[in-house]
């Protein structure tokens, strides 16, 4: 039996919930909390149990074995950060035990620390201060990290000149030539340009090589791939699945590659509260017919049919929807003003609220939607998530002669206009001239 | 099965505050120490001759107006290297009170995305204000020299007078980092604070003016004891150290202890919080 490296027991990291706005309290908050509740100073924002706040990790259990190199996939917000903070000592847990076998290095931002103002020599020392090297180690190391980095020239020139590409090459530089027993590695391979990643690649792949523990997180699963033998899937905080890397990341990518336009709810499971329930969610794409695809230039209506279970109950969604990699696109929200229903008390029975896509909104591409519902005004609320999936196809309409492919997540018609400066100018003349008349 | 060399666990009440640690991580304060004193004067004209032209002007400002406008008495010595004396220790205490102050907030990059002991940052902020004031020293060693002022061997206390002064900056230092991470009025009241502070402070004037059990009392503010300290190490002020010094480093060493575990207990939340 090999030796462990790292053993994680009922992992849990609970976030209060806020905008920014509540992320740091003014000291007058501070008072008003503390005369109500003279008693709990300090203490409240972390241990009341109130409904603002979200487990970022759950339960979260695993083992790592010397040497085994480990990618952590999910999308966003699914824990990967969070729990490489929590090993890293960044940030403390809220229950649950890590426990550690070895001198452990993190890696969770190319060049931490670095400072425009200090030359490139500088920044090498000071970074590697900071990522916890010793003054002896990178003296002894300086040559090769200049050499990696391909910075000779300008190596007693302030970082505030590099360009883009040679900083973080000196960055990632630095922090490949940290070499602790344990390594967690936070997306920093997608520096530089490709020529440069691939000697990332490699330079990571050394690492894993050298017997060395790493816990690598990343959306690239072609480096997850290349470099890890085992996968651990983390959704929404908990760990779904844990095996050989390329069964986990192909379950891991063909996870809503099963489209479907329509959720049914079966009686029993209607998602809700005790004044609403949903019954269904389809999307319809031109001409009210159910589909899984639509047209990115014509409008798609999404249909939420729902139930009110208590009279007079007013009911409220927010429909949200993501692109194919999990990222949150916008939120819409249903109370809007011109409609007769919302907001207003309903009788008992059945609706249908309707969120209209508009045509050219999307880009093409895959899209899931998840609908937060509530009743009397965001006070109990209840959420479905990735209730459906579904695909944009381009027709081309909007494309004109250009061949390629649009970037983004959406693709807006927007309004553009041309004039000549030529007419534009007769235009301002004749204007002077008939207003000096 | 061989023990864990670390234990990642919740932290409850109160934490013990990890010197070890500190000492492990000597080299990262070393470093961060040289990249403030590196930066600093880095992109501006007139570099380190800055550390002696503010208290010099502020000197020369005070002594026209408080010592010959308004003849504010000055123990007897001569008005100018009465108060410089005075400025050097509040030059260093207010450069170290601000930087601390605000240290936790400004360096939230390496806060929220690197481990080491916390309390490296404002102790870091706190010592790169030495090299100013060593700097500062030269021109009172000048005055020393023109007013024929000839130290007596109370001079040698002086490098403990030093680490009085940080520790006085350090102890309020520590309050305010932590509380600047949750509540960002600290660092709009940071400069109110240090120029009420200069004003309650005997700067530009003694504290012999106040009768004497007052004068003792006046020690509970720590910078009395450090300028009647600098005064007494430098200008071999007469009647030797009063107990003001002592209620002084009493109350710096309350509320330095309190800082360092109130620092320490808030030290978890930084990262999510700041």
């Amino acid at each position: 039996m090999s030796k462990i490296s790292i053993r994680i027991e009922g992992l849990g990291k609970r976030y209060r919930l806020g905008a920014p706005k509540t992320a740091y309290k003014t000291i007058r908050e501070t008072i008003m909390e503390t005369l109500r509740s003279p008693f709990q100073i300090g203490r409240k924002g972390l241990s009341d149990e109130s409904n603002n706040t979200f487990w970022a990790l759950k339960d979260v259990s695993f083992e790592v074995k010397q040497g085994e190199v480990v990618g952590i996939i999910g999308r966003n917000g699914a824990g990967k950060s969070t729990l490489l903070k929590i090993i890293s000592r960044i940030t403390v847990p809220t229950e649950g035990r890590v426990r550690i076998f070895g001198r452990i290095g993190s890696l969770l931002e190319v060049g931490t620390g670095f400072h425009p103002e200090l030359t490139g020599r500088e920044n090498i020392f000071l970074n590697g201060a900071i990522l916890g090297m010793k003054r002896e180690e990178i003296k002894n190391k300086f040559d090769k990290i200049v050499a990696f980095a391909e910075v000779e020239k300008f190596i007693d020139t302030p970082v505030k000149y590099f360009s883009s590409g040679m900083y973080v090459r000196l960055a990632f530089a630095v922090a490949a030539h940290l070499e602790p027993e344990i390594l967690l590695v936070d997306e920093v391979l997608a520096v530089g340009d490709t020529r440069f990643q691939k000697k990332c690649l490699n330079k990571m792949q050394d690492i894993g090589q050298g017997g060395r523990t790493v816990l690598f997180v990343s959306h690239n699963m072609g480096a997850i791939q290349t470099l890890c033998h085992r996968v651990i899937l983390l959704e929404e905080g908990k760990v779904v699945e844990d095996g050989g890397a390329a069964a986990v990341v192909q379950g891991y990518l063909s996870w809503g590659s099963s489209m479907t336009g329509q959720k049914v709810w079966l009686k029993n499971e209607r998602p809700g509260n005790h004044s609403l329930r949903l019954i269904s969610v389809c999307l319809k794409k031109a001409g009210g017919i159910p589909a899984k695809e639509i047209n990115i230039s014509e409008e798609a209506n999404i249909e939420i049919e729902y139930e009110i279970v208590k009279q007079g109950a007013r009911a409220l969604f927010s429909l949200i929807l993501f692109d194919a990699s999990g990222y949150c696109i916008f939120g819409s929200l249903s109370n809007t003003r011109e409609n007769a229903y919302h907001d207003k008390p309903l009788q008992r029975g059945q609706y249908v609220s309707t969120c209209t896509l508009y045509g050219n909104l999307l880009n093409n591409g895959r899209y899931h939607v998840s609908i937060i519902g509530a009743t009397d005004y965001w006070t109990e609320d209840f959420r479905a998530d990735h209730v459906i999936f579904f695909e944009a196809l381009d027709d081309g309409r909007l494309k004109g002669d250009y061949p390629g492919n649009f970037g983004g997540v959406v693709r807006p018609k927007l309004r553009w206009t041309t004039v000549a400066l030529d007419d534009l100018a007769h235009f301002h003349e004749r204007a002077e001239r008939e207003s000096s008349q | 099965m061989n023990t864990p060399i670390l234990t990642i666990e919740p932290s409850k009440g109160w934490v013990s505050i990890k010197f070890r640690e500190l000492l492990d991580y000597r080299e990262l304060l070393y470093f961060l120490v040289w990249r403030d004193l590196k930066v600093r004067y880095r992109q501006t004209a007139l570099g380190a001759a800055w550390a002696v032209l503010q208290p010099l002007l502020t000197m020369i400002v005070f002594t026209i107006f408080f010592g010959h406008l308004a003849g504010v008495p000055s123990d007897g010595l001569p008005y100018p290297i009465f108060t410089y004396t005075a400025l050097l220790p509040w030059q260093l205490f207010a450069h170290a009170l601000t930087q601390s102050g605000n240290s936790l907030v400004t360096n939230q990059q390496l806060i929220t995305k690197i481990y080491f002991p916390r309390l490296i940052i404002p102790i870091s902020s706190v010592l790169s204000g030495i090299v100013d004031f060593a700097i500062a020293f030269v021109v009172l060693a000048g005055l020393l020299i023109y007013y024929g002022i000839v130290p007596t061997t109370a001079i040698f206390t002086l490098p403990l007078l030093v680490l009085f002064t940080i520790a006085v900056a350090l102890s309020v230092g520590l309050w305010l980092s932590a509380l600047n991470v949750h509540y960002r009025d600290v660092r709009y009241a940071i400069p109110f604070l240090t120029q009420i502070w200069m004003f309650a402070t005997p700067i530009a004037y003694s504290s012999s003016l106040l009768p004497r059990p007052w004068r003792d009392i006046y020690g509970l503010n720590p910078m009395v004891g450090v300028v009647e300290a600098f005064r007494w190490a430098l200008l071999g002020k007469a009647g030797g150290l009063g107990p003001s010094v002592l209620i002084s480093a009493s109350v710096v060493i309350i509320l330095l202890i309190g800082g360092l575990y109130y620092f320490q207990r808030m030290e978890k939340t930084f990262a999510d919080i700041v």
